[in-house]
């Protein structure tokens, strides 16, 4: 029998898809298009956000959206309606989007001239988290229903996120949802993290979240890493 | 559900290391998988032994070791292994503050592998 021997490996599991989404950052910096990689549970807000979003900036920035779903299309017919560009990826049961699902819609984006891509990722607080999709700012929603108590359970997820909306806070007087502990727990997971409360429905805190969002624009679009 | 893409990562690497030590069978491979991740054993077994069936890692034992969550103090800086149920409640072993940052707890590595 032969002798058995220990080989020293030490290679990353998700290098492969690391590689892409490397090359999607590249690609989108020779056209100075930021992506923006839109993450949360079923039904917290991403649609109405991303509507809300498109209102508020549309005339200042050229925005175009990939949405992706396990199976259908209703949310890139609502973002169509506005006349912004829109893709719809099917996953076909998958649960997340990776690098390469992102070069599709990226592809079918190519010749709109835009300034930001918004990904709408799938519906899910595990999954795409593990999943570099090439964005260069990942987003999260957590809406006041879900409750406080998320970052314990979804720790990677707020761990790797550059903005929490804390969305439906129309909502909040009557929840026991404490944003105070919220900020506390997710601040330990991620002290860079820039945290808005928002409500989709009345338009609070959209303000704040647009002027994030134009200035790290701004400052994209001035850095000279190209 | 991504157990699935996360195995056909893994499996790539040990076929690809297995080739570079000419290996005829693959015996064990080791992972090192952060705390803060959440890949259940369970389906990433599953998965293997269906992806592998027909390969030189068919019938290797996956050993997973979870790396512990590490904080560090942002008072007095000092590093200690944190429960994920203290996330938002850390408290320093050595100072006792109440603030501190989670600085690991994300690997994702095949460590290592033993062939024959």
């Amino acid at each position: 029998m032969d002798t058995i021997k220990l080989i020293e490996v030490k290679e990353d599991i998700l290098s492969d898809n690391n590689q892409v989404a490397q090359a999607v950052r590249q690609r989108l910096r020779k056209t100075d298009t930021m992506l923006l990689n839109l993450m949360s549970s079923p039904g917290s807000g991403k649609t109405s956000l991303i509507l809300r979003t498109i209102e508020e900036l549309k005339n200042a920035i050229k925005i175009g959206v990939i949405e992706a779903d396990i199976d259908s299309i209703v949310d890139a017919e609502k973002v169509a309606a506005r006349g912004i560009p829109a893709v719809q990826l099917r996953t076909g049961g998958f649960c997340h989007l990776d690098a390469q699902m992102v070069t599709q819609g990226l592809d079918a984006l190519f010749s709109k001239n835009l300034d930001l891509i918004i990904i709408e990722n799938v519906g899910n607080l595990v999954c795409p988290a593990e999943f570099d999709t090439g964005a260069h700012k990942n987003v999260m929603i957590l809406s006041v229903p879900e409750g406080d108590d998320k970052p314990l359970k979804y720790p990677l997820m707020f761990s790797i996120c550059d903005v929490l909306l804390v969305n439906k806070m129309d909502y909040l007087a009557l929840s026991d949802f404490d944003l105070a502990v919220l900020r506390k727990r997710v601040v330990s997971l991620n002290p860079d993290i820039a945290i808005f409360a928002v409500s989709c429905k009345t338009g609070e805190g959209m303000d704040a979240w647009g002027d994030w969002l134009k200035k790290v624009l701004a400052d994209f679009k001035q850095s000279d890493n190209k | 559900m991504h157990e699935l893409p996360i195995t056909e990562s893994i499996l790539n690497i040990v076929l690809k290391h297995a080739q570079l030590h000419n290996a005829s069978r693959v015996v064990t491979v080791h992972l090192q998988v952060g705390a803060l991740t959440d890949l259940k054993d369970e389906w990433l077994n599953r998965y293997f032994d269906y992806l592998s069936k027909d390969t030189k890692a068919k019938g290797a034992k996956l050993k997973i070791e979870r790396m512990p969550l590490i904080a560090q103090c942002d008072s007095c800086q000092n590093s200690y292994e944190a429960d994920l149920k203290q996330i938002g409640n850390l408290i320093c072993p050595l100072c006792g503050a109440d603030r501190g940052t989670a600085l690991s707890g994300k690997d994702y590595f095949v460590k290592s592998m033993e062939v024959e």
